[in-house]
């Protein structure tokens, strides 16, 4: 009995919530949307774990492990694979050259057969990439033919670039770090997923930061249409309903437009589902098939978003008393109080501190107390905000007509005021937050470099025994390619291998103009060695330098070599000072001119190319890898860069503002909605006071005044709770704390145009209304 | 086109107003003298109001003349009249028209403050205003807390603060009882006669009516000064 | 209006001379119209003949004898018999004005014409008795009040008949 009422007055406010005629579909929709948001959002939290998941699994069952201590013998079910990875266009390819060893060869995940010498199959968005015309110097790199397509189980994400190559003779080049040979695929010593603390620190701020407006919104929106609910509801009254169950019919209202936001939000959720396989961040893109959230999570939110939809409109309306002839609100609501607010944000802050310093060294983040401290501090804004109001509110007052208009009306119900613009704090709030995370993280992995790019900006480790001068001939015929430096360099033991060496120094061979890149030389002629002095670290060195002395260059056991080349020490090697070299070290040990080279040695010694790259030429460095590549597959060249990292978080923080932009545009379209309404109901009085002559432009600038001074107050909060945020996530991840005042004035921007652009919506339906209409009565 | 009689302060001719296909006046005609009250009485829907709104030029009408003070009132601006509006004329409505955020004193001292007069001198006038109309003891509370008849008062002296020539006024007892009525209407009157203010008053009541010194009836669309009659 | 009601009325505080009693009647109830002396005496003979007064006692001073009138019992009793009885309301059916109307459209006179200058004749009578109210005491306020009343409700007559007349001159015309 009890439950058929309550379905009968619920199901009674859900007809009334799109009875209402245009405006009640609005109403209902701007609901829907919120919701709808709300939904996908959870939606997708739930969906991530399952996905990084998946991920990790795929990425751990191609994996093949190159860095064997020790090469197991060719077999019938072995293949040998080189990892050439490469970079194009700052995107990594991932590359394999493969030549299986015999029948029962493992074929790695998603590949059905293996591609012959000189072809390849390719991931689908290389394919893309290969056929676009953004594409054209990758061929070049890649001179394979396109045979195949690597199957979803193969790749980690929808827009990895991967491609797997045949190749011959790979055997002669294991080396224990990038050929090698493997009988499976596969991680042998499996890990538990080490997701980046900091990462997932990000996520879920990230998360929560775009939930908690979307809940603080549709927290406001089942409020929408207060007023001409509250006479629906009275008349409800009249005719005979008791005030419980026109209690279940407002929240069945509410109810309405939760469920559309359902219906909706998995709407979205499909959607965003499908878009998020052509993103890609942090150089992590997923499979649609990936983001399955679990039926239980799914479960939760489809009985907790309406739900809550219904709690809170029951709660919104506990101070009030529908009667039959019309709603009292709780007269004068008592004056709020401001140590309750504060407990919020403290205890947020309380939450957040343990974990300050914790940075990437110390483990995991107690994920709990992130999220928890996070929401408590962003809440703690809807908390403060309607205090701030009241109490900034009381004290205005004196000022033109139209501030005065305004303030009133705010004094009057600064409550509902705040409420609309709690949205708009929250989204701010965190993300700036976010922003000034972003900031500080990246700025940190760019001063790690510390390359010193002035001189080189480029490096390419060849393989031992390539012809180094050759490739360096080669390179620096190559476009954009302004200086190249060769440098080898092998490692002295002062004893013959096996023994195990007690003393080591280093080796570095090159012309005399490419060692005056590394030390101060006095003079320099082909021929000539030296000992350097004042290098990092060196206290071995000195002691090496004896004339006569026997030095053992230190050769790849497994490559095939055989015999050691021995270096004696010449009388007069000259002393030369070190200076830091391209890669900001000063080196120590030996420096040697190629003529000084004993026998055997340029075999025996892995070569440096470091290149100065004229970056004003479109692709220079696109250029210099494909020459490399004809140089030798294996050759591995390396970007320098003091801005390494910023493209992985400039995507985020450009998907971060777009996120915060759209989840303003939604507060702001019901604050314009609620606007109308209140205008609406003033119309009379409008119409009223244009008759006294009132001029137009008073009216509305007190429109504007009335939506200014709420925000204004609530994008100061925002930005002290948003810093404070930021400040305190910064020194959790141990990062230096620098505010990031472009981002600030982004995002308190946004905030104020969301304003002007309510405000300028709003102007022509109020120069509609104060048109002498509204005074027609008959 | 115009030949207002003598001594006229606002007179219109041949005043026609459609609202879509409702035509609401149909070559109405209106004069006042002066300190003079008339009132404009006729069935519901006959177009007093539009009369009411063409005459203060809250709304312009199709065609015809409306002359106050020697001025067209239909070739001057909107800003024109607004200014018009705050400086020469007064307004009372049926209700709705007190700004329900202000105190009944603020609410007095809009239009002054309208003009540009500094608040405490509007709010010293308005307080002058409301003890003449004897609502005084509510200056500080907001028009929802007081009664209806107390609104209609303060809203007079809304009206006659500025010291208007017209006062305007629609229906002014609508609302109220026909004691506070009766009141409203002699306080009304008798300010503006003190004042030397002319009344235009609407209504279709004939007590409120017989607070005037003549009346003008519309039917239609169409007026009739009964004076010219008789 | 029972003159003799009131002027009974008027006995039952103390006896009084007719002179008294004119003075007191037009002082309360005779704004419009005074009584003449001839009125009073007639009457008092009446009521006198009823018992329902007696004579007091005579003076007979310098000028003309003057009685003096007291109530009888039987006089209070039909004071209070009177005052209790409900007044039977007019019943206004025979109207003058609805003849009128009715002879215009019959002739094919403008009726609407007709309404409207009898609405300025009542409202010029509704100006008057307002001017008096406002300047008159609280007695004045309330004889002008029913009168205004009655003559609000003419007018509304007036103005529902003026919305009527299409309706009226088919049904006359018939």
């Amino acid at each position: 009995m009890r439950a058929r009422q309550w379905a009968r007055d619920l199901a009674m406010g859900t007809r009334f919530a799109f009875a209402g005629g245009r405006e009640g579909w609005v109403r209902a929709l701007l609901t829907a949307v919120g919701v709808g948001l709300g939904v996908a959002l959870l939606l997708l939290t739930t969906a991530l774990p399952g996905a990084l998941a998946e991920r990790n699994r795929r990425e751990e069952a191609r994996l093949d492990y190159t860095f064997a201590q020790e090469v197991m013998p060719k077999a019938d079910d072995t293949l040998v694979v080189a990892d050439i990875d490469t970079t194009y266009l700052d995107r990594n390819v991932r590359g394999r050259l493969m030549e299986p060893e015999g029948a029962e060869a493992p074929l790695p995940p998603g590949l059905e057969e293996f591609p012959a010498t000189g072809e390849m199959v390719v991931s689908p968005a290389l394919r893309e990439l290969l056929d676009s015309d953004r594409g054209e110097l990758l061929r070049e790199r890649l001179p394979y033919d396109v045979v195949g397509t690597i199957g979803e189980q193969g790749l980690i994400g929808s827009q990895e670039l991967a491609y797997y190559a045949g190749a011959e003779g790979l055997a002669e080049r294991i080396d224990g770090s990038t050929v090698a040979r493997i009988d499976e695929f596969g991680n042998p010593h499996p890990t538990e997923e080490e997701t980046d603390p900091v990462l997932v620190l990000l996520v879920l701020v990230v998360f929560v930061v775009l939930l908690m407006p979307v809940a603080v919104f549709i927290a406001a929106a089942v409020r929408f249409g207060g007023e001409r609910r509250d006479r629906r509801l009275a008349a409800l009254r009249l005719v005979g309903s008791d005030s419980r169950a026109t209690r279940r019919i407002a929240a069945g209202e509410a109810l309405a437009g939760a469920l559309l936001g359902l219906v909706l939000g998995t709407g979205f959720f499909l959607i965003g589902r499908e878009v998020a396989a052509s993103f890609e961040v942090f150089g992590v893109s997923v499979f649609p098939s990936y983001l399955n959230p679990s039926p239980l999570l799914v479960l939760l939110v489809a009985v907790a978003v309406p739900a809550a939809a219904v709690l809170v409109t029951l709660l919104a309306l506990r101070s009030v008393v529908i009667e039959p002839l019309g709603v009292v609100r709780a007269a004068r609501p008592a004056r709020r109080r401001l140590w309750w607010r504060l407990l919020l944000p403290l205890g947020g802050i309380g939450m957040l501190t343990p974990m300050i310093g914790q940075g990437r060294e110390n483990g995991d983040f107690n994920q709990y107390l992130v999220v928890g401290g996070v929401i408590c501090l962003l809440v703690g804004v809807t908390a403060l905000l309607p205090w701030i109001v009241e109490t900034v509110v009381a004290r205005l007052g004196r000022g033109s007509l139209s501030w005065q208009l305004a303030v009133r009306r705010l004094q009057l119900s600064s409550g509902a005021a705040a409420r609309m613009v709690n949205g708009i704090a929250v989204a701010v709030a965190g993300a700036i937050a976010l922003q000034m995370l972003f900031a500080g993280v990246e700025s940190d992995y760019t001063e790690a470099t510390g390359y010193d790019v002035s001189r080189a900006q480029m490096q390419i480790r060849v393989p031992e025994g390539t012809d180094l001068a050759a490739a360096a001939a080669k390179l620096e015929r190559t476009e954009g390619v302004r200086r190249v430096h060769a440098l080898s360099e092998g490692y002295f033991h002062d004893t013959p291998p096996p023994k195990e060496p007690q003393l080591g120094a280093l080796l570095t061979i090159g012309d005399c103009a490419t060692l005056r890149e590394v030390a101060k030389l006095p003079d320099c002629r082909d021929g000539d060695a030296f000992v350097l002095r004042g290098g990092d670290y060196d206290d071995e060195t000195a002691s090496l330098n004896e004339p006569g002395r026997k030095l053992y260059l230190e050769t790849q056991e497994d490559s095939g070599e055989t015999g050691t080349v021995v270096w004696t020490l010449p009388e007069g090697v000259g002393q030369a000072d070190a200076i830091e070299d391209p890669t900001g070290t000063r080196r120590n040990g030996f420096l040697m001119t190629p003529g000084a080279m004993p026998a055997g040695m340029a075999q025996a010694v892995s070569g440096e190319l470091y290149l100065a790259i004229d970056d004003s030429v479109p692709h220079a460095r696109e250029y210099a890898r494909n020459t490399a590549a004809t140089i030798d597959p294996l050759a591995d060249p390396m970007d320098w860069s003091t801005t390494e990292h910023s493209e992985r978080y400039a995507s985020i923080r450009t998907g971060l503002f777009a996120g915060a932009t759209a989840v303003l545009a939604l507060i702001g379209a019901s604050l314009l909605v609620s606007q109308l309404e209140q205008l609406r109901e003033r119309r009379k009085l409008l119409s009223s006071l244009v008759a006294f002559g009132t001029r137009r432009r008073t009216l509305s600038l007190s429109v504007l005044w009335q939506t200014a001074i709420p925000i204004g107050l609530g994008l100061l909060l925002a930005s002290a709770v948003g810093m404070t945020l930021g400040a305190v996530l910064l020194r959790m991840t141990a990062t230096s704390v620098r505010v990031d005042w472009p981002s600030v004035l982004q995002m308190t921007g946004i905030g104020a145009a969301v304003v002007v652009v309510v405000t300028l919506l709003s102007l022509p339906p109020l120069l509609r209304m104060m048109r002498p209409d509204g005074l027609r009565t008959e | 086109m115009t030949s207002a009689p003598a001594g006229t302060l606002l007179a219109a001719e041949d005043l026609r107003k459609a609202y879509g296909p409702t035509t609401a006046l149909d070559g109405a005609a209106f004069s006042i003298h002066p300190g003079e009250v008339v009132a404009v009485m006729g069935p519901s829907g006959s177009g007093k109001s539009t009369l009411l709104h063409c005459l203060a030029g809250i709304v312009t009408p199709d065609s015809g003349s409306i002359t106050y003070d020697g001025r067209e009132l239909t070739a001057m601006n909107d800003a024109g009249r607004s200014a018009l509006r705050r400086s020469e004329f007064g307004f009372v409505f049926q209700f709705g028209q007190l700004v329900p955020e202000l105190t009944c004193v603020e609410n007095v001292a809009l239009p002054l403050r309208l003009n540009g007069t500094p608040r405490k001198e509007a709010e010293r006038a308005a307080l002058t205003w409301l003890e003449r109309l004897e609502v005084d003891d509510v200056r500080k509370k907001r028009p929802g807390e007081v009664s209806g008849g107390q609104g209609q008062r303060v809203a007079v002296a809304r009206a006659l603060v500025t010291g208007p020539r017209v006062v305007f006024a629609d229906e002014p007892t609508g609302a109220l009882d026909s004691l506070n009525g009766e009141r409203v209407m002699e306080l009304l009157t008798d300010a503006a006669r003190s004042a030397g203010a002319a009344v235009v008053l609407v209504t279709h009541e004939a007590r409120v009516a017989a607070y005037s010194d003549r009346e003008i009836v519309v039917r239609d669309g169409r007026s009739r000064d009964m004076e010219r009659v008789i | 209006m029972s003159i003799g009601h009131t002027l009974l009325g008027l006995l039952e505080s103390g006896p009084r001379h007719g002179y008294d009693l004119k003075r007191a009647f037009d002082e309360k109830f005779g704004h419009d119209r005074p009584l003449h002396y001839g009125q009073v005496y007639s009457t008092m003979s009446r009521l006198l003949k009823n018992g329902l007064v007696e004579v007091d006692g005579i003076e007979s001073g310098g000028g003309p004898e003057r009685k003096r009138y007291a109530i009888t019992e039987a006089g209070i009793t039909d004071v209070e018999r009177w005052l209790a009885t409900p007044e039977k309301p007019e019943p206004y059916l025979q109207s003058t004005l609805y003849t009128k109307v009715v002879l215009a459209l019959l002739t094919s006179r403008d009726a609407a014409d007709i309404l409207d200058t009898q609405r300025s004749e009542h409202l010029r009578g509704m100006r008057i008795l307002t001017d008096r109210k406002r300047k008159g005491d609280l007695a004045d306020q309330l004889i002008c009040d029913h009168a205004l009343f009655h003559l609000e409700a003419d007018l509304r007559w007036l103005e529902l008949t003026a919305a009527r007349l299409d309706k009226l001159r088919e049904a006359v015309a018939r």
